[in-house]
């Protein structure tokens, strides 16, 4: 399996704070790579970043994407590459219906495709197509639509940003099926989120951690040593400058990673 | 039936009928529904400069309308608890580039009544003209008028539009209407609307236009909230790109108990272009309330990144943007 996705030594600061840290983050193509972390590890800012978002731009390190250099292309650039984000706060558009928000980014408006991908998210067509994606939808349709048009789209890479969030537990298997079939259909997913349990769908996982990728590895050896692990060792190690905390948080990872329970 | 046809009718001479095609085809070619126009159970008026092709009343609704050297008179009645089931359509154009069009309209909406107007105001090959309404409109106790008003303009941007209007709401009336200047150019803009709000009656007001190159654009409302527990709304939304300008004063006054208004206003400016909101809050009652929200400038951010990241540059994702503001 090749790697699509290199992230190497990507550091980000704003507003006087390192927000990313060397990070380093290996995604191969075809594979579902759940990257874990607490609230405020620097997981949506990754995204950001590897989108290309303003505000944004590393302040080192390179993104490389199929190979190519991307980290100084332009949002539009990156998406007309293969690259898209579903945003965990999924903006509204005034007056925009869903059905053409679900085909904007598709290279073929099929009626079908946006059937399809509404009813991939549980959201029945000839309910919902002609709604508009504003306030009239409650946040967890906007997520839901937000994720059809990443369906849709056929990326070759989605990231998506928290896709539970907003959603009702009942439906968290909805979104689960929804990841693995993008991956069915060739879309890489890198997979965004802080419940353990949402990284069932994944093949691999990554540990973020203070802004920095901390460990890759086994999905579900990650979601052990996360779901067990992570919480106390920033309770722990928090109030440390973190050049001293890493090497504590990969040692204990290295450590403990293989018995975590 | 209540129809006046002061020169014209449905099947009259060839002479106007010629201008009649003229119109509909206009009208057909900014992408309307000519077909509106011509249906028998339709209270329509049709208007060609200052020249009436069709008056056509139905049960509940009459139309007096008389031609002026420049326009036309006309006086819009419907009568008290009529129930107008299908739009009325009004047709307000002018085939030449230049002249003026002037419409003096008295609309008289009945006690109870309920009608929903769509007037549609088509002037495609514009260079030089100008197209003015004053209007007065009253809504009786406990009827609801809708007015819809569409403007079709030419490529050129040769056109100045002044819609009036003094808008009276009864008791319990409800006056609910939309101005949508987004096809073709704006010229120069000047909507000026007053609207009184008696005791629970309600007024939505919402206007929308889109000015590129040298457009104008400036949208005056006063909303007089008078009675107790009336409420309005008014939603502004303008795009201006190039060196267009867009003035937005909207000013609510209420000076009743519980009375209730909100100001909407949201331009996007492109290019060199200014846009100007001037909201004015006046209460007079201490349990009253008016609530004004306004975003003015670029586009929001998120809402841009979001459809660049389906692949759309940052000029396609604009336009979706506004579009659907406007729509």
């Amino acid at each position: 399996m090749t790697d699509i996705l290199q992230v190497e030594n990507l550091s980000l600061r704003r507003d006087g704070r390192d927000i990313l840290r060397r990070v380093n983050l290996t995604v191969r193509a075809g594979e579902v790579h759940a990257l874990l972390g607490l609230n405020g590890s620097g997981k949506s800012s990754l995204a950001y970043t590897l989108m290309g978002c303003a505000g944004y731009t590393p302040n080192a390190g390179r993104i490389v994407f199929d190979g190519r250099d991307v980290t100084a292309l332009s949002i539009s650039e990156r998406a007309r590459l293969g690259i898209t984000l579903a945003w965990q706060e999924p903006a509204r558009f005034e007056g925009l219906p869903v059905a053409q928000y679900v085909q904007l980014g598709t290279r073929e408006a099929s009626r079908d495709r946006i059937r399809d991908a509404l009813e991939a998210v549980a959201l029945p067509p000839n309910v919902y197509a002609r709604r508009v994606v504003d306030q009239t939808l409650s946040g967890g349709e906007r997520k839901r639509v937000e994720l059809a048009a990443v369906f849709a789209m056929h990326p070759r890479l989605a990231i998506l940003d928290e896709p539970d969030s907003g959603i009702d537990a009942l439906s968290l298997a909805d979104i689960g099926a929804l990841i693995r079939r993008m991956a069915s259909e060739g879309t890489t997913v890198l997979l965004i989120t802080h419940r353990d349990e949402m990284a069932t769908a994944a093949d691999r996982a990554s540990l973020m951690c203070q802004g920095a990728v901390v460990w890759s590895g086994d999905a579900a050896e990650a979601r052990r040593y996360y779901g067990t692990r992570c919480r106390p060792h920033i309770e722990a190690l928090g109030a440390q400058p973190w050049d001293e905390k890493l090497p504590e948080v990969r040692d204990a990872l290295a450590s403990n990673g293989k018995d975590a329970r | 039936m209540n129809t006046t046809t002061p020169s014209h009718a449905l099947g009259a001479t060839p002479a106007w009928t010629r201008e009649f095609e003229a119109i509909l085809d206009a009208y057909r070619q900014a992408g309307g529904d000519p077909n509106a126009l011509q249906v028998p159970n339709v209270a329509t008026l049709v208007v060609s400069a200052n020249q009436v092709l069709v008056a056509h009343g139905i049960e509940g609704i009459t139309f007096d309308a008389q031609e002026l050297p420049h326009g036309v008179k006309a006086r819009i009645v419907v009568a008290p608890n009529a129930r107008i089931e299908r739009t009325v359509h009004l047709c307000f154009g002018m085939l030449p580039a230049e002249g003026l069009q002037e419409i003096i309209a008295e609309y008289e909406i009945g006690a109870g009544a309920q009608v929903e107007f769509l007037a549609h105001c088509t002037f495609p090959n514009a260079t030089k003209l100008e197209h003015r309404m004053d209007a007065r409109m009253h809504v009786g106790a406990g009827a609801t008028m809708k007015y819809n008003e569409a403007h079709f303009h030419g490529p050129h941007g040769g056109i100045e539009v002044r819609p009036r209007a003094q808008v009276t709401v009864d008791e319990g009336g409800q006056f609910v209407t939309t101005f949508n200047l987004t096809h073709g150019r704006v010229g120069v803009l000047e909507f000026d609307y007053t609207v009184d709000v008696a005791a629970r009656g309600v007024a939505e007001l919402t206007t929308k236009a889109y000015g590129i190159e040298r457009d104008a654009i400036s949208v005056r409302e006063l909303i007089r909230l008078n009675g107790e527990g009336a409420r309005s709304v008014a939603k502004t939304r303008a795009a201006v790109r190039d060196d267009a300008t867009s003035q937005v004063f909207t000013t609510t006054e209420a000076s009743a108990p519980n009375a209730r208004g909100h100001m909407d206003c949201t331009e996007i400016v492109r290019g060199r272009a200014v846009a100007r909101n001037i909201p004015s809050v006046v209460v007079r009652d201490d349990r009253a309330q008016v609530t004004h929200e306004a975003a003015i400038g670029t586009v929001n951010r998120k809402e841009l990144e979001t459809l660049m990241a389906r692949g759309l540059d940052e000029d396609a994702a604009v336009d979706v943007i506004i579009r659907g503001m406007l729509r």
